[in-house]
């Protein structure tokens, strides 16, 4: 069952179309990555989503439910512009942000202290966030997303202004999150670190939607049959129909087409030309297969 | 709802706890009798005896004698003008009153010479003493005798008594009315400005530190306005209690010590007979504590405190507005003036019309409109409102408020989310007008 159905959503800023029609279906469990550059939509999308801003048009379901107040506690939220009470101290914020998820104050104590153990904090927990290190302060502000244990996660450029060592502690958290069955949205123009973590991507460009699919799907689509093959020559010419990329020290580095054929036929048009030390299939990166996306849909 | 409570309690808390808090609270009421006692002692110390100007008077008519008192003294002479200047210009003399022969039906060309330019209390001093002087002179040469006037002198004082249903009479002192109506004006004019700017400060905080994206995916943008207002207005009432406790406090020792009873104890002993009666029977303090006694303090502290939360209520929520509207506080400017103005209207209007006569046409207005009620009706309270005016002052400030408190809703939703544009007031009108 599908933990989020948007159906035909729009939504329009005065003359600025932010979303047009745009339908996605979000299985549950996994990490879904909803990429696309600034401005695309993606954060008006998540906004409607968190029921922040209303949609113009189109419907949102949660578990098959038209979207309410009720499924605030259902959906946990870690904006891409975030911050704390500099003032406040660790522990009472997290009350805080906990019991306006809902929890009781008996609840909220419990897990505020769950939480704090096991990131490590639980040594900060009296003092405030102005005191605290940057690292510490983000720690804190994933807590205060996760903190109701939410089945939907929502997190918008989650590791833009995370340390490395940070970025890595969360990246694991959120894994951990996804065995235990969270469903995670991770929302992002940095391509480059979905392909590692998501399951299935969607892509937005200028307020539509242009792709999803689950990540492997979508990289078997765009497959276009060329294998990257390094070859020591035998002495015979360079084919015209391959396309060289490299040739020093004696080898040979060149793409070359299926065209249809079966790996292992192609591989016999290249045996006879010398002895091969490199037979790759060149898969399109996330990255690759967004730019041309991108290039397609923009006349 | 429950979410509000948690907003108002977040709020409430963490102001009250600051140590800010208690020390505006404790150090306020003290500093503004400090600073009143500070400008006592320095007048007082000023007229004593170093202090003691010497003006030369040369008196061409010798027909007046002007009295030294504390500040001035006057010296007599027959100097020629050019060398009382010159005791003027060397220091030796504060100023110098040449008095030239004169025509007593006009008498014209009196001149004073001073260094710096005179005080007007003095010019007005002056002026008086010789008129005084002229008018018994001339009085004297129509043949009257002026201890004859002397005798004839009475001293008028008018004690007023209003009237209520039912024929109860109340003394009423317009001096302490006016003196009232004053206080709690400038009281609330000055607390919706102070709590006002806490709630804009409190949300431009939540803004810019980002939180507030956060806090809109947990709760009403509507409903964390609402607890912030609330929030702080919790933390306004708490200030004004322990300042009522701290005064009352302070007053009794204070009383106590120089031996003399509460106002309102002595009062409550004078209860009981007519109020004309007793303002025969009293003196001076007397009738001043019997005017006290007429002013229903009950219904004057109700009054004020519904004013000044219906007024905070009305104006924080526009605060809210402006503080979602904008980045920073130096962004705010822009945006104050309808605040500003239908305040400094308030508080004008309070100098020239209601103070001056509360029941006018134009009092009427000003303290019935919820924009200016708030400041206007705490000048009427003291003097007595009728229940007509008051209900539907009351009234309009209820509706002003869910009014504005709509409007702000509306400006504060969007506002909040929007970050690093330039916003006008044309911005702010599409976003009301904006239906989600």
């Amino acid at each position: 069952m599908n933990i989020l159905t948007i159906t035909a959503l729009n939504k329009s800023y005065g003359d600025h179309k932010a979303l047009t029609d745009v339908d996605l279906t979000i299985p549950r469990g996994g990490v879904y990555g909803l990429l696309g550059p600034n401005g695309a939509g993606k954060t008006t999308l998540i906004r409607i989503v968190n029921q922040i801003i209303e949609a113009d048009s189109g419907s949102v379901l949660l578990n098959g439910e038209q979207l309410s107040s009720k499924h605030i506690r259902n959906i946990g939220y870690l904006p891409e512009e975030r911050g704390l009470y500099k003032k406040m101290k660790v522990r009472e914020q997290l009350l805080y942000f906990a019991q306006l998820k809902n929890l009781s104050s008996s609840q909220a104590h419990e897990k505020v202290d769950k939480w704090l153990k096991k990131l490590d904090i639980a040594n900060w927990a009296e003092k405030k966030i102005e005191d605290l290190s940057k690292g510490m302060a983000q720690k804190v502000q994933f807590i205060s997303t996760v903190i109701h244990d939410p089945e939907l996660l929502i997190l918008d450029e989650p590791f833009s202004g995370f340390d490395p060592v940070n970025a890595e502690i969360i990246k694991n958290e959120i894994l951990e999150l996804k065995s235990q069955g969270t469903t995670v949205v991770l929302s992002t123009h940095r391509m480059e670190s979905v392909e590692l973590l998501c399951d299935h991507i969607a892509m937005i460009n200028k307020s539509q939607k242009v792709l999803d699919g689950s990540v492997g799907e979508i990289r078997d689509q765009a497959k276009t049959g060329t294998f990257m093959v390094e070859l020591l020559p035998d002495g015979l010419p360079f084919p015209a129909h391959w396309e060289m990329v490299r040739q020093q020290e004696g080898k040979w580095k060149f793409k070359a087409l299926l065209e249809g054929r079966e790996p292992n036929e192609l591989l016999n048009e290249i045996l006879p030309f010398g002895q091969v030390i490199g037979f790759t299939e060149m898969i399109p990166t996330i990255e690759e297969i967004f730019i041309q996306k991108v290039k397609e849909t923009t006349p | 709802m429950r979410k509000i409570f948690l907003v108002i309690q977040r709020e409430y808390l963490a102001r009250v706890r600051k140590k800010s808090f208690l020390l505006t609270t404790i150090l306020t009421p003290l500093v503004f009798p400090a600073i009143l006692g500070l400008f006592l002692w320095i007048s007082t110390s000023e007229s004593g005896g170093d202090a003691l100007r010497i003006i030369e008077v040369v008196d061409e008519t010798e027909a007046f004698f002007l009295e030294s008192n504390g500040e001035f003294a006057f010296s007599y002479s027959d100097l020629p003008a050019d060398k009382a200047k010159e005791m003027v210009v060397a220091g030796e003399r504060y100023g110098f009153l040449h008095i030239p022969p004169l025509e007593l039906e006009r008498p014209e060309g009196i001149l004073f010479y001073s260094e710096k330019s005179a005080p007007m209390g003095l010019i007005s001093e002056l002026e008086g003493e010789l008129k005084r002087k002229i008018e018994e002179i001339r009085l004297y040469d129509s043949g009257i005798d002026p201890l004859l006037i002397k005798q004839l002198k009475t001293n008028v004082n008018i004690n007023s008594i209003t009237l209520e249903k039912g024929g109860v009479e109340k003394a009423s002192n317009s001096a302490i009315n006016y003196g009232l109506g004053f206080f709690l004006g400038i009281l609330i004019y000055t607390f919706i400005f102070i709590y006002g700017n806490q709630v804009m400060q409190g949300v431009i905080e939540e803004k810019s530190s980002r939180i507030i994206e956060i806090l809109v995916s947990s709760i009403r943008p509507f409903e964390l306005m609402v607890g912030k207002v609330l929030g702080i207005g919790a933390v306004s009432l708490t200030q004004f209690l322990i300042w009522i406790l701290l005064m009352t406090t302070i007053s009794t020792v204070v009383m106590g010590y120089f031996g003399m009873q509460m106002p309102q104890q002595q009062a409550m002993e004078m209860a009981g007979g007519e109020a004309a009666e007793q303002m025969m029977a009293s003196g001076q303090v007397g009738q001043f504590l019997v005017a006290m006694q007429g002013i229903d303090f009950v219904a004057l502290i109700f009054t004020f405190l519904f004013y000044f939360l219906g007024g905070y209520l009305l104006y924080g929520a526009v605060f809210a507005a402006i503080g979602a509207a904008v980045d920073s506080p130096a962004d705010a400017q822009q945006f104050m003036l309808p605040v500003t103005i239908p305040l400094m209207a308030s508080y004008f209007g309070l100098f020239i019309f209601i103070l001056d006569d509360p029941n006018s046409q134009a009092s009427f207005w000003l303290s019935v409109i919820p924009l200016t009620s708030p400041i206007a009706m705490v000048g009427r309270a003291s003097f007595g409102i009728p229940a007509f005016d008051l209900i539907l002052s009351m009234t309009l400030l209820i509706v002003g408020f869910l009014f504005t408190a709509w409007v702000a809703g509306k400006i504060y939703r969007i506002g909040i989310l929007v970050h690093g544009t330039k916003v006008n007031y044309r911005t702010l009108w599409k976003w009301i007008k904006q239906s989600n």
